[in-house]
């Protein structure tokens, strides 16, 4: 038939496409790791970004006054070679290396960070974490606007390599936030010679006038297709640094991402699809790397909600949530059920868990709090933003819900957007929500929930637990003082519930064998300049 | 005709227009704004995003700045992008987009129009179902179903081509346009057969057979000219599929495109951006149509002459 | 037409049996969804966790999905969505832009020219904003979900019944009518609509599947049917992820849509011949 003969020649000139060469095996042997990354970056200024495709480039190409160890996510030192903190932990003196280097080759002085924190807290600019600089004397003032005299901030410069830092309160976790890319240093002549000091996006990250002074330099920037570092030369510790080159690819689509891992085009996968972990488990489980992530997933419940507002209510929802299912059944990756909101493995803190599945228990709350076998229970709506996961779960909770409280709920997805100003605005009922720890600390995930806090937006507070956050904790002597502390707030906020925790996160990646030097860790931190490529791996 | 043409192109103005205004207060009443963050972000900082990029004027004011703005050419920042501007953004978009496009339209009608004609040529037989059946089939497979199937088989399994990329490799423009073209094949073969039929069905074609033409130049000369009208009409409208179809295409394969752009700026409320956007595919499409009608007529004689006079 | 060629055509009709047989298996998925709260082995939301997704069995004749729910009865349940949405949203959209199309075409002109521009601006307006904005609005309406995307439709209909209508514009027994002085809207409807029925009827069997795959896009985006509802188009795109692990997810929903377009083609090919005066049966 003429249609076959339309089809053969094709077929032949397919087959003759074979020869390319995949991007693992052409990495491998001159030393270019390719990194699926997940998006497009908003931009490359450690002052305006947040997010975790920014968080890896800015691990790249900038580098703070402290690392963290790859294996244990201890603070070492980076730019700071050494640092003194005075008896009463609030006085932080550091030592900057006198051999770090900006990519242009130029020193890196005192001065250059006291300028970039100047910068970072320019209430103009809009840093969406300028909060990090928050334990620093006077910092929230001159980032909210109300100070204009940058010298009442804690930070001062001693001399060319000596920088000195003035805390409010003795903070222990303060090391890790200057590893955060909100306090990286950046290069004063390069930003002012693109426009103002508190401008956005001005064109100072673009290939051309790049400078910063990580163990990578930028070297290509095609917008949507891929990001392009080259080992910097002028870096402190390059000869630490193994790779050549790395290539962030910013795919957005999981599946996608997959079949590219498959075809051998990445070393490393931003996520993995959960549809195919299990095969992967199976199959070819040194590809596959699960490891628990400093992250909760919960549910947020709108407290001031006249049949919300009991505490009964809301534990009834709490207990008659099967967690263990949950993640046995429906996430599919291994994740942990959540008792706990600050999540395991946070530096030695154990908070007190909450009570599992009960639901003879979840029913005898509902009906002393007047709705007997769920009779009269309003219809309740579960909000969450469109996605096939957050869908699984709202279903399999609505389920459990109706199975065992008798209550009838209905499931809203909105786009993101309309979801965030939803939940903003309280104008929810139960909605779906995540919290990624940002520094390995249980304030992390505890100082949100204070009265009108940004991040609460559940209508909860709750005296004694402000009390404990924001007064006993940072004011204890010791950390185990510290965490007592915590460990009590904690307890409060859960029993009185305005959040259902369901489980805690975990990264999920595909890594090609041949990169190394790239341990799990909680944060999932990458630190690139202690990984590397070996091309004696055989091919998949 | 060049009356007709320019006649068309004063018309698009007041439509560019329309379309702007309308997309503009259409998207600034959408709830959630470019800055709404999983993460709150504080008082202050929300004061200085919204006085940077205009958002605390009245409605009203921000639209003439913009007019303003797009009457030099600066069709603004985009808001989720900082440093990029969307003129920027859509000049690294378009040129894959484009040619994507054009591939898979090379594809739809070359694929299309030709299984189409062997199908009208004797229809209700064998050479009327094999091909119609897989136009069927072609309209059954949307892009995200065709595509990864495509990847799976003739990528991974038989490592003929690669899986993504565009321009990175050779080869690596095939599955996207197949993916992208096919649907629209099918769509093509079965307008082209059904205009065909009605023209084979014409009087003046039985004349032509029985002047004693081959079938071949009736079919040629004859019959594609009126048959391919509804083809031609349907063109305008692929075109507007195809920015949209190009999405699914470009995220599957990774193509650093248009599509992708303009579907995640409705989600991101990237405002400059959806306007840009929308400003380039409103007068792509008027520009199409245009073609589009240019061609029918000079497909069908009889037309030639109303616009000639008419318009 | 006059009753005579009205019989004819029917008799054309029946004899065409890859018609006949379209027919019957549309009917049988109409049948089929309308009845499915009857015949539906279990609930569409009724999950088996433990179970998760297996292959059919005796039990679950087309085997369970992800979250252990029954197969057949999803894709019961889903044909009644489907059908509904691309019945509903392909009869609006067949509705105006047969008129529309056909008013443009018939007068031409000034008026053409602004009823053309009109379809192009509404063309050029982002569809996604629109559709975001329809479901913050008017919440998650299912009648609205097939207005939105009939609204969309109705334009391609309108310039594909337009192009054809000026073709028809200039023949003679058009022309013929206009010298007589019969009204415009009796030259329409009786001359030049049922002249255009051809590649009406044809695009409408293709309006169908689009409506469909629209809403499946849609749906694939989070702006369409909710959970635990589903529609063929959301379980094909939700298969398509699981297309190596558990390929019955993607087959079954897949035959289920195939088969109806497949029905709806041969039973729009046949209609259309069957109404042409002139069909090819030399």
């Amino acid at each position: 038939m003429k249609a076959l003969l339309f089809i053969a020649p094709l077929l032949l000139a397919l087959a003759a496409c074979s020869d390319y060469e995949s991007n693992v095996s052409s990495g491998n042997r001159e030393g270019i790791l390719h990194w699926g990354n997940g998006a497009e970056p908003a931009e490359l200024d450690p002052h305006i970004v947040t997010g975790l495709p920014e968080h890896s480039l800015m691990a790249a190409l900038f580098e703070g006054l402290v690392a963290k160890n790859p294996h244990t996510l201890a603070v070492e030192p980076a730019v700071a070679q050494s640092w003194q903190v005075s008896d009463d932990g609030r006085v932080y003196r550091f030592a900057i290396r006198p051999s770090a280097r900006w990519s242009n080759g130029e020193p890196i002085t005192a001065e250059d960070f006291r300028w970039s924190w100047y910068r970072a807290l320019q209430p103009g600019l809009g840093n969406p974490y300028a909060y990090m600089f928050a334990p620093i004397v006077n910092a929230s003032a001159y980032a909210s606007g109300e100070l204009t005299d940058f010298s009442k901030v804690g930070i001062q410069v001693l001399d060319t390599l000596t920088l000195q830092v003035t805390l409010s309160n003795p903070t222990p976790f303060f090391l890790q936030l200057l590893d955060h890319y909100a306090t990286y240093p950046v290069h004063r002549a390069t930003i002012e010679a693109r426009g103002a000091i508190d401008e956005r996006g001005t064109r100072w990250t673009r290939v051309e006038h790049f400078v910063g002074n990580g163990p990578f330099t930028l070297k290509e920037w095609s917008l949507n297709k891929a990001i392009v570092v080259a080992k910097s030369l002028t870096y402190w510790d390059s000869d630490t640094v193994k790779l050549k080159q790395i290539v962030f690819h910013p795919i957005g689509n999981i599946a996608t991402e997959e079949r590219m891992f498959r075809a051998g085009q990445l070393h490393y996968t931003y996520d993995v699809p959960t549809a195919k972990i299990e095969r992967y488990r199976v199959e070819q489980p040194e590809l596959l790397r699960i490891s628990p992530y400093l992250g909760t997933y919960f549910y947020r419940i709108n407290t001031r909600l006249p049949h919300l507002q009991d505490i009964r209510v809301r534990q009834a929802l709490s207990l008659a949530v099967d967690r263990e299912s949950i993640v046995s059944y429906v996430t599919g990756a291994g994740e942990l059920a959540a008792y706990t909101i600050t999540p395991p493995g946070t530096l030695a803190y154990v908070a007190q868990p909450i009570a599992g599945f009960n639901p003879d228990r979840a029913r005898a709350q509902l009906a002393a709090a007047g709705y007997p076998n769920g009779a009269g229970f309003p219809v309740t709506e579960i909000l969450y933003n469109s996605s096939e996961a957050h869908r699984k779960i709202a279903v399999a909770i609505q389920q459990m819900w109706k199975r065992e409280l008798n209550i009838d709920v209905v499931l809203a997805n909105q786009d993101w957007k309309v979801f965030l100003a939803a939940q903003t605005n309280g104008d929810y009922q139960l909605s779906r929500a995540s919290w990624i720890g940002d520094y390995v600390d249980p304030n992390s995930f505890l100082d949100m929930w204070i009265e009108g806090g940004g991040n609460n937006r559940t209508g909860w507070s709750n005296a004694e637990f402000e009390h404990l956050v924001l007064e006993v904790a940072p004011s204890a002597a010791t950390q185990a003082a510290r965490y007592d502390a915590f460990r009590r707030a904690e307890t409060i906020l859960l029993q009185e519930a305005p959040i259902i925790v369901i489980y805690t996160y975990v990264s999920k990646h595909l890594i090609h064998p041949s990169l190394r030097g790239f341990p799990a860790n909680i944060m999932n931190h990458p630190s690139f300049k202690h990984m590397s490529l070996h091309r004696a791996e055989p091919e998949i | 005709m060049l009356r007709f043409i320019l006649g068309r192109l004063l018309q698009a103005i007041p439509v560019l227009l329309v379309v702007i205004t309308v997309t503009f207060f259409l998207v600034h009443s959408v709830p959630g704004g470019p800055f709404d963050a999983d993460r709150a972000v504080g008082p202050a900082v929300m004061k200085a995003l919204n006085s940077y990029y205009r958002l605390d004027l009245p409605l009203w004011q921000q639209y003439l700045h913009y007019l303003g703005d797009l009457a030099s050419g600066d069709l603004g920042p985009s808001f989720k992008y900082p440093g990029r501007s969307v003129g920027e953004m859509i000049a690294a978009g378009l040129p894959a987009t484009a040619e994507l496009g054009f591939y898979a339209l090379l594809v739809a009608l070359g694929i299309g129009i030709s299984s189409g004609v062997i199908a009208a040529l004797r229809p209700n037989t064998a050479q009327d179902y094999i091909p119609m059946g897989l136009a069927m089939i072609g309209i059954c497979m949307p892009a995200f179903l065709l595509g990864p199937l495509l990847v799976l088989v003739f990528g991974i399994n038989l490592e003929w081509v690669p899986v993504s990329g565009w321009g990175g490799m050779p080869g690596d423009k095939v599955l996207p346009s197949l993916t992208l073209g096919a649907g629209y094949a099918a769509y093509v073969a079965r307008l082209s057969r059904g205009g065909m039929l009605e023209v084979l069905s014409q009087d003046y074609m039985r004349t032509a057979r029985a002047k004693g033409l081959a079938p071949w130049q009736i079919v040629l000369k004859h019959g594609l000219r009126g048959g391919l009208i509804p083809v031609v009409a349907f063109l305008g409208p692929a075109f507007a599929g195809l920015l949209t179809g190009s999405f699914v295409v470009e995220t599957l394969f990774q193509i650093p495109g248009l599509g992708r752009f303009y579907v995640e700026a409705a989600f991101n409320r990237d405002y400059t951006m959806i306007m840009g956007t929308t400003i380039l595919f409103a007068a792509a499409i008027i520009v199409f149509n245009l073609a589009a009608d240019v061609l029918a007529s000079a497909l069908d004689p009889r037309l030639r002459q109303s616009r000639g006079g008419g318009q | 037409m006059s009753r005579g060629l009205w019989r004819d055509s029917w008799r054309r009709l029946r004899r065409n049996r890859p018609a006949l047989l379209g027919a019957g298996l549309l009917l049988l998925m109409v049948l089929l969804a309308l009845l499915t709260p009857w015949i539906a082995p279990f609930g569409y939301e009724q999950q088996n966790l433990v179970l998760g997704a297996t292959p059919p069995s005796p039990s679950h004749w087309l085997g369970t999905d992800v979250l252990g729910r029954d197969m057949l009865t999803r894709i019961l349940y889903g044909g009644r969505l489907s059908l509904a949405v691309g019945f509903i949203a392909t009869a609006l959209a067949l509705i105006i832009g047969v008129t529309y199309g056909a008013v443009a075409g018939f007068i031409g002109g000034a008026v053409d020219a602004l009823m053309m521009r009109l379809v192009d601006i509404l063309y050029a307006l982002p569809i996604m904003i629109f559709i975001i904005l329809l479901m913050v609005l008017f919440g998650r309406s299912l009648l609205l979900l097939f207005l939105a995307i009939g609204a969309v439709e109705w334009m391609t209909m309108a310039r594909i019944v337009r192009a054809q209508v000026q073709s028809l514009r200039q023949q003679e027994f058009v022309e013929a009518a206009v010298a007589m002085g019969l009204p415009p809207e009796r030259i329409i409807a009786r001359h030049i609509i049922p002249n255009t029925l051809g590649p009406v009827i044809i695009y409408a069997t293709l309006t169908i599947p689009s409506v469909m795959l629209l809403e499946a896009f849609l749906s694939f985006l989070g702006l369409g049917v909710q959970p635990p509802q589903s529609s063929w188009g959301l379980l094909i795109s939700q298969g398509v992820e699981t297309m190596e692990e558990y390929p019955w997810l993607l087959i079954y929903p897949g035959i289920a849509l195939a088969t109806t377009l497949f029905a709806l083609n041969f039973l729009g090919d046949g209609l259309r011949d069957a109404l042409d005066p002139k069909s090819a049966k030399d």
